[in-house]
């Protein structure tokens, strides 16, 4: 952990600091400026999209199927006749809800387990500890798989699934953070005014590790976005026609080693773009809550 | 060195008690009726009880966990539903598939990521520092799969230099005899170099897809940690010597460098297992990961349960062997131990 966890930092930053030190990142750091438009443009895309695409996503229309990108069809169509554009920019939303939950679902697992655990020590901590232990001691993508696959094929366990494996980062991160703060001024003075542990523990320590989780949050959106789609690429989870960019890809897949390659290359640009923007958003957010940790 | 090698070893078995209970729980303890699913859609009920009392799920929980640690302990994973075949025998003949397919990719990542990192590191700000962070960030956010499709359009349908994206053999060649069952090992071995060709020219696409995706995470653990070292106070001692620039970045700066990035190697191992299934999907590679999903599109438990419990046993030993690597590599560890 860096210094910076080590002294929490003054509860006097008004909202105004943090925008004006949010403001000078951001003008610094013209990526993260970049990455906020391009999160703009996906957060757009996610809640209007399905009302302003040209065309039905799930339309099919045989007489056009497997066209190049054109004025008409600006990605092109696939080997049923939909447009592309159209598919990829519906597709947002499915993507974007699945890794959103996912992610909330994690903090709200990993998270809670983690303060609890550096809180409380004791049994609470050596319970989380071991279930994280246990499941880093697997291949992420491989108990994925796994757990959908025991669990059904649906949409709901593979947020379920994305959230179980990223459980270790959130509960270790949130361990770490609610330990060095378990005997800080703060949490005695609270202490001394007779609030109890476990108010303690979800009105003073939380709010305090909030900002590092938001963080951890934003990072591993990337992440929950290519687990889920690497999971409906198999043919997990999302079954088609729903139009979601892992299944897009590999319905596409055949055709791209006969040239048609628009049909895979565009929900894969999405899905490219949507990652990159995640990750660069988060290493901007880090800078602007967490100074010390940059690199 | 014994001793540490012994100590460690000592600690992995936790994780694999955990590794065993959990693939143990993932088909027992979950939703739905195993007996029901494997006596098909049509039995009847008493069809159904009677697989119940064969396969034991009648029995508590903790007599089904002793069956199934039994099982395990004669190499034993169960049958395939749709081949019929025992579990066991198919991983191990499509083992090796998998393993020289990730272990080419790690290698080819590793010497395309070290020296970049170690260039951009010692010339900061440069054109090649710039490509590095490019290349980091850029490479994390691309979906393995994806990487994969592109090279194959790219190499395969533009170009015309690649061969179809097919499986490991073109299938004008026979494959080596198996000895090792690496393609690459066993041509050699035969002296057959028309196979050996054949056999690398299928492995470079995959395996240099497997490098684009984990070259970030080594490439920027290089790149920190180089620059962490040269920044210290031994290395300023070691140029305030009047050492050529050469040589301490080779045999001072270089060897405490490594350390942390021995250790990033077993997070690259948890990505390059997972991302091993969707390089195989792309490139109809009959490894591993291929007969996994193929299992999962039929509802095939068992091989997939297999296949799960393989890769994180493997996962465990791969751990264990960086950890040993790095008490090799750092004196230090050894001392303490």
């Amino acid at each position: 952990m860096s210094e910076a966890s080590i002294t929490p930092s003054a509860p006097t930053h008004g909202l105004a600091a943090i925008l004006r030190h949010a403001r000078y990142v951001i003008g610094e750091n013209r990526v993260t400026g970049f990455a906020f438009s391009l999160f703009v443009l996906i957060f757009l895309a996610a809640l209007i999209g399905p009302y302003v695409v040209p065309y039905d996503p799930l339309a099919s229309n045989t007489t056009a199927a497997l066209q190049a990108p054109s004025a008409q069809h600006l990605f092109g169509t696939d080997q049923l006749g939909r447009d592309v554009f159209s598919r990829v920019i519906v597709a947002t939303r499915l993507d974007f809800a699945i890794a959103i939950s996912s992610v909330v679902l994690v903090f709200l697992m990993g998270g809670l387990a983690g303060v609890a655990a550096g809180f409380f020590g004791g049994w609470t901590d050596r319970i989380v500890s071991r279930i994280a232990d246990t499941i880093m001691a697997f291949p992420l993508f491989v108990l994925a798989m796994g757990i959908v696959a025991a669990l059904g094929n649906t949409v709901e366990n593979i947020v379920l699934a994305t959230a179980i494996v990223n459980f270790p980062l959130y509960a270790r991160i949130a361990r770490a953070e609610a330990n060095v703060r378990r005997e800080a001024g703060f949490v005695q003075a609270a202490r001394l005014s007779g609030n109890s542990e476990m108010r303690i523990l979800l009105g003073h320590i939380l709010p305090n590790i909030m900002p590092i989780m938001v963080v951890q949050m934003s990072l591993t959106m990337g992440y929950a976005i290519l687990n889920a789609a690497g999971l409906s690429f198999i043919g997990l989870g999302v079954r088609p026609p729903t139009p979601e960019w892992g299944i897009m890809v590999a319905e596409g897949a055949a055709f791209m080693v006969s040239g048609e390659w628009w049909i895979a290359f565009f929900p894969g640009l999405g899905l490219m773009l949507a990652v990159f923007c995640f990750n660069l958003l988060g290493d901007g957010l880090r800078d602007i809550i967490d100074p010390q940790r940059r690199t | 060195m014994l001793h540490l090698i012994l100590k460690r070893s000592a600690l992995a078995i936790p994780s694999l008690i955990g590794v065993v209970i959990v693939t143990f729980l993932l088909t027992r303890a979950l939703p739905g009726d195993p007996a029901a699913y494997f006596a098909g859609p049509a039995a009847s009920k008493e069809a159904i009880e009677q697989i119940r009392v064969t396969l034991g799920l009648d029995q508590p929980l903790l007599v089904q966990f002793g069956r199934y640690i039994a099982d395990l302990a004669r190499g034993d994973l169960g049958n395939s539903l749709s081949t019929g075949l025992p579990v066991a025998t198919e991983i191990r003949t499509r083992l090796p598939a998998s393993a020289e397919l990730t272990l080419l990719g790690l290698l080819v990542s590793i010497l395309i990521a070290v020296p970049l990192g170690i260039f951009a590191a010692t010339n900061p700000g440069s054109i090649l520092d710039h490509t590095c962070r490019v290349l980091t960030t850029a490479g994390v956010s691309l979906p393995v799969f994806f990487t994969g499709l592109v090279l194959v359009y790219i190499f395969y349908y533009h170009l015309g230099i690649a061969p179809a994206p097919l499986g490991r053999l073109d299938i004008y060649f026979s494959p080596p005899s198996r000895i090792t069952g690496f393609f690459l090992i066993d041509s050699l071995i035969e002296r057959d170099v028309e196979v050996f060709l054949a056999s690398l020219k299928q492995l470079i696409l995959p395996a240099l897809t497997l490098a684009i995706f984990s070259l970030a995470p080594i490439a920027r653990m290089t790149r920190a940690s180089m620059l962490a070292v040269l920044g210290s106070e031994f290395v300023r001692t070691a140029k305030a010597s009047g050492l050529s620039p050469g040589t301490v970045i080779v045999t001072y700066a270089f060897r405490n460098a490594m350390l942390p990035v021995v250790t990033t190697l077993g997070m690259v191992f948890s990505f390059l297992l997972g991302a091993n299934v969707l390089v195989e999907k792309v490139f109809a590679w009959p490894g591993i990961g291929s007969f996994a999903v193929e299992a999962l599109i039929a509802s095939d438990f068992a091989p997939v349960q297999g296949f799960v419990l393989t890769m994180a046993v493997m996962y465990v030993i791969l751990n264990l062997l960086i950890d040993i690597l790095y008490g090799l590599i750092d004196p230090r560890v050894r001392i303490e131990a």
